[in-house]
């Protein structure tokens, strides 16, 4: 009895530990399909479909084939899409600068800077702030009877009140200033931690060759920190595309004036809010689309410059 | 990370709304002194829940102060208990954005699967969007199902009744409340720039838009504002429309809303008003001390609910006291204004599917055709009520609101009631009116010309309500 048993046994266990595999990957599986693969296969599938609520009727489905998209492509969608990487790029700007300046400065061991911690943490508090708090904040602050008019008056600045959440530049000027101070510290932190992944002997032969700071921050810093700012660009481009809480809470969900500050986040939930699953599908199909072609091609840009470097590895080697 | 992140901000957020909410109110723990109404308390065969939706706690105070079965009010106020044991659940959703609708909407098209003490019993509408539950199948007729009697509805002014009568007749919502609007008007500067702050007098040179646009300007000259800002005179130009506005799938827009467009840019070109914006915090500043503006178009509700809390320098809460010399307490006072113009009015509907049908008629009865109850409710809270035999009586009588400088209001609105007309009311008009406002906002900044505009509340309202197809604007 034993005999015959030990040798289908050792197979079991060796099959087991593949099973136990499996069953790893299940919960993650199950979850995926259920909260991920469903709904968006069901958004792409009812984007074909006039599906919305009139009172308290549900119209459709009816399928209607292109319809949502050809209405879509002859909405404002693009004019959103252009203000939200507007919004992105305008707060994108100074928060990899100043970050890139504030990575240098508190990397620099000639500089010595004393409080480094301290710097480190208040730099980063703003990113703690939840966003749509931080947005209500401004909104008071920068009010027409705000305390930020308050004190430009007080001040002799200004005579009379400045309309910042009325005028186009006032209110995307603070959407951008709010994410760049939301993220800066998190982008210098990330920034830091590169060049301070940087070999110090490759500083030190620059130095004995007689570089300036300026070149050997443009010729070794910049170089060698670039894969991280890849991911800075990337992730700060995932977020922004889904810009939405600061830009929604400043201006209430319009988008005023005259929705230069509606980002396509916000026009989707405004059909959404109008149970219009239809257009709001397609909405969503487009930016999942647009989405996926960015991604290639900062993949592509990518894997690219490795694959140059790669080549021309093989070819020294050769 | 950016998603985890929002969602605590929702939770958050939540947390601190239902904290607000919560700190809203004492809790009147003892029961109502009013004298109990004919109406019996519920038998035992109906359900020992009754849920309530409603979008702020105005009615809720209004049931826990004056409905006479009231045993026991929740200390977070979430639940009213009464005295057959009965528990009234509250269902609070803020109205803004059409976000009470929404909520509301998906709950009653889940009703009929619910369990029984889960159902709504009872919820309330106002009149922007009342003809949208008035005329479904989710209302119950006020007489045929719930059993009111002509003779109990007989005081209640008919407009409250008109606009909640289905397309085929039938009633579905009662009122407590009538909510005719006045121009309310800061005594001090009547005095100072018009010579007289009696309210007759100030009528006088205010009776038409000619001459009220012609005190705007007197007003600009002594260096105060005649409004506060855009919406101010909005519903009184919206509430005389010649038609709805939507008919079939077309949204018309009225030659008189578009005479506030033209009226209100010409108030901000010329400095009439502070460019506020409907209940933002320059608008309420402008109804506090120390302010320059003339007046604000109210309706009933806004004068006790609102103007009488913005005006006190020391708020109730900080230990001050509603008392003339307080803040701007006692300063002000009423007169009809250019045009008839109303503004809310909140209704109450038995739901379809409650199991509380004799409680859902006893709350109708004694809150909205008990003649004693609604003298109490106008006397205790100045709040206009439906019953035109009690405001009558009050009208005629020595009443006065130390607030309103002694002036008996309550003659003003019972004038004005009679000839509210709701008939050109619709269900689309809550998003109609917040999406033309929106619009237009942008027009009087001068970020967009006035075409710009029009498109902008093209666009806007077909997004809302994907059913409409086009707008028409007057010649």
């Amino acid at each position: 009895m034993k005999t015959p048993n030990a040798v289908p046994q050792a197979k079991k266990k060796r099959i087991s530990y593949a099973k136990w595999g499996y069953i790893f990957l299940l919960p993650f599986t199950i979850v995926f399909i259920f909260f991920q693969l469903v709904p968006l296969v069901s958004t792409i599938y009812y984007s074909f479909f006039k599906y919305y609520r009139s009172g308290l009727q549900i119209i459709g489905p009816i399928f209607n084939g292109f319809t949502n998209y050809v209405d879509l492509f002859k909405s404002d969608m693009f004019r959103y899409f252009g203000n939200t990487i507007l919004l992105w790029v305008i707060g994108f700007i100074p928060q990899i600068l100043i970050s890139l300046l504030l990575a240098a400065w508190f990397t620099n061991s000639r500089l010595n800077l004393h409080g480094l911690r301290f710097f480190k943490t208040v730099i980063y508090l703003p990113n703690l702030i939840m966003a749509s708090a931080f947005a209500m904040l401004f909104f008071a602050l920068f009010s027409d009877i705000g305390p930020v008019n308050g004190s430009l008056m007080n001040l002799g600045i200004t005579h009379s009140q400045i309309r910042f959440l009325a005028t186009v530049g006032g209110v995307r000027g603070l959407i951008a200033f709010m994410n760049f101070l939301m993220w800066f510290g998190n982008t210098t932190i990330l920034l830091m931690a590169a060049i301070l992944g940087i070999d110090p002997s490759l500083y030190e032969a620059a130095e004995i060759d007689g570089a300036s700071s300026n070149q050997m921050f443009w010729s070794i810093t910049i170089p060698l920190i670039k894969p991280i700012m890849a991911f800075v660009l990337i992730t700060s481009l995932i977020g922004g595309l889904q810009m939405y809480d600061v830009p929604q809470v400043l201006t209430n969900g319009t988008g005023a004036p005259d929705n230069t500050s509606m980002t396509v986040l916000m026009f989707l939930n405004n059909n959404m809010y109008s149970k219009n699953f239809g257009t709001a599908g397609a909405i969503s199909t487009v930016l999942f689309i647009i989405c996926a072609i960015l991604c290639l091609i900062i993949y592509r840009s990518m894997t690219k410059t490795d694959s140059m470097e790669e080549k021309a590895h093989k070819r020294r080697h050769a | 990370m950016k998603k985890g992140k929002s969602a605590l901000a929702l939770v958050a957020v939540a947390a601190v709304l239902a904290s607000s909410l919560v700190g809203c109110k004492s809790a009147p723990t003892t029961s109502s002194t009013a004298p109990a109404s004919s109406s019996t308390p519920a038998p035992a065969a109906e359900g020992k829940v009754l849920n309530i939706w409603v979008w702020n706690n105005e009615f809720q105070s209004r049931f826990n102060d004056f409905f006479p079965e009231v045993k026991e009010v929740a200390k977070d106020l979430s639940t009213t208990t009464l005295k057959d044991g009965t528990i009234v659940k509250w269902t609070i959703n803020a109205n803004q954005g059409m976000n009470y609708q929404n909520k509301l909407d998906a709950a009653l098209m889940s009703q009929e699967s619910t369990e029984a003490d889960k159902k709504i019993d009872i919820f309330l509408f106002e009149a922007d969007y009342a003809l949208k539950y008035v005329n479904s199948d989710f209302t119950l007729d006020v007489k045929k199902d719930i059993g009111l009697t002509d003779s109990d509805l007989a005081n209640q002014y008919k407009y409250t009744q008109d606009i909640t009568t289905s397309k085929s007749g039938a009633l579905k919502g009662v009122s407590w409340q009538a909510t005719p609007g006045l121009y309310v008007y800061r005594r001090s500067i009547a005095q100072s720039v018009l010579g007289t702050d009696d309210p007759d007098k100030v009528q006088e040179q205010l009776s038409t838009w000619d001459k009220f646009n012609s005190v705007a300007a007197t007003m600009k000259d002594k260096g105060y504002k005649m409004l506060s800002g855009y919406d101010d005179s909005y519903r009184v130009f919206s509430n005389n429309v010649s038609a709805g506005w939507v008919n079939g799938t077309t949204v018309t827009v009225d030659p008189s809303i578009m005479k506030w467009v033209t009226q209100t840019k010409d108030f901000t070109d010329k400095g009439y008003n502070n460019k506020t914006t409907l209940w933002a915090d320059g608008w309420t500043k402008d109804q506090q001390p120390g302010s320059k503006v003339f007046g604000v178009f109210y309706s009933t509700w806004g004068i006790n609910f609102t103007l009488e809390g913005n005006s006190l320098a020391k708020s109730v809460s900080e230990g001050g006291s509603e008392v003339k010399g307080n803040g701007i307490y006692g300063d002000w006072a009423v007169c009809p204004g250019p045009q008839n113009w109303y503004w809310g009015g909140t209704w109450i509907a038995g739901c379809k599917g409650t199991d509380n049908k004799t409680l859902v008629k006893a709350v109708m009865k004694d809150l909205t055709c008990d003649q004693t109850i609604m003298t109490n409710i106008t006397k205790k809270t100045q709040d206009y009520t439906n019953n035109k035999a009690a405001m009558d009586a009050l009208a005629n009588s020595d009443f006065k609101s130390d607030f309103l400088g002694g002036q008996n209001h309550i003659k003003l609105f019972a004038a004005a009631a009679p000839k509210i007309d709701m008939s050109k009311a619709g269900p689309y008009d809550q998003g109609c009116n917040e999406s033309f406002q929106t619009a237009f906002h942008d027009y009087f900044n001068g970020t967009v010309t006035l075409d710009k505009a029009k498109a902008n509340f093209t666009t806007d309202i077909k997004q809302k309500y994907p059913e409409l197809t086009d707008v028409k604007w007057p010649a």
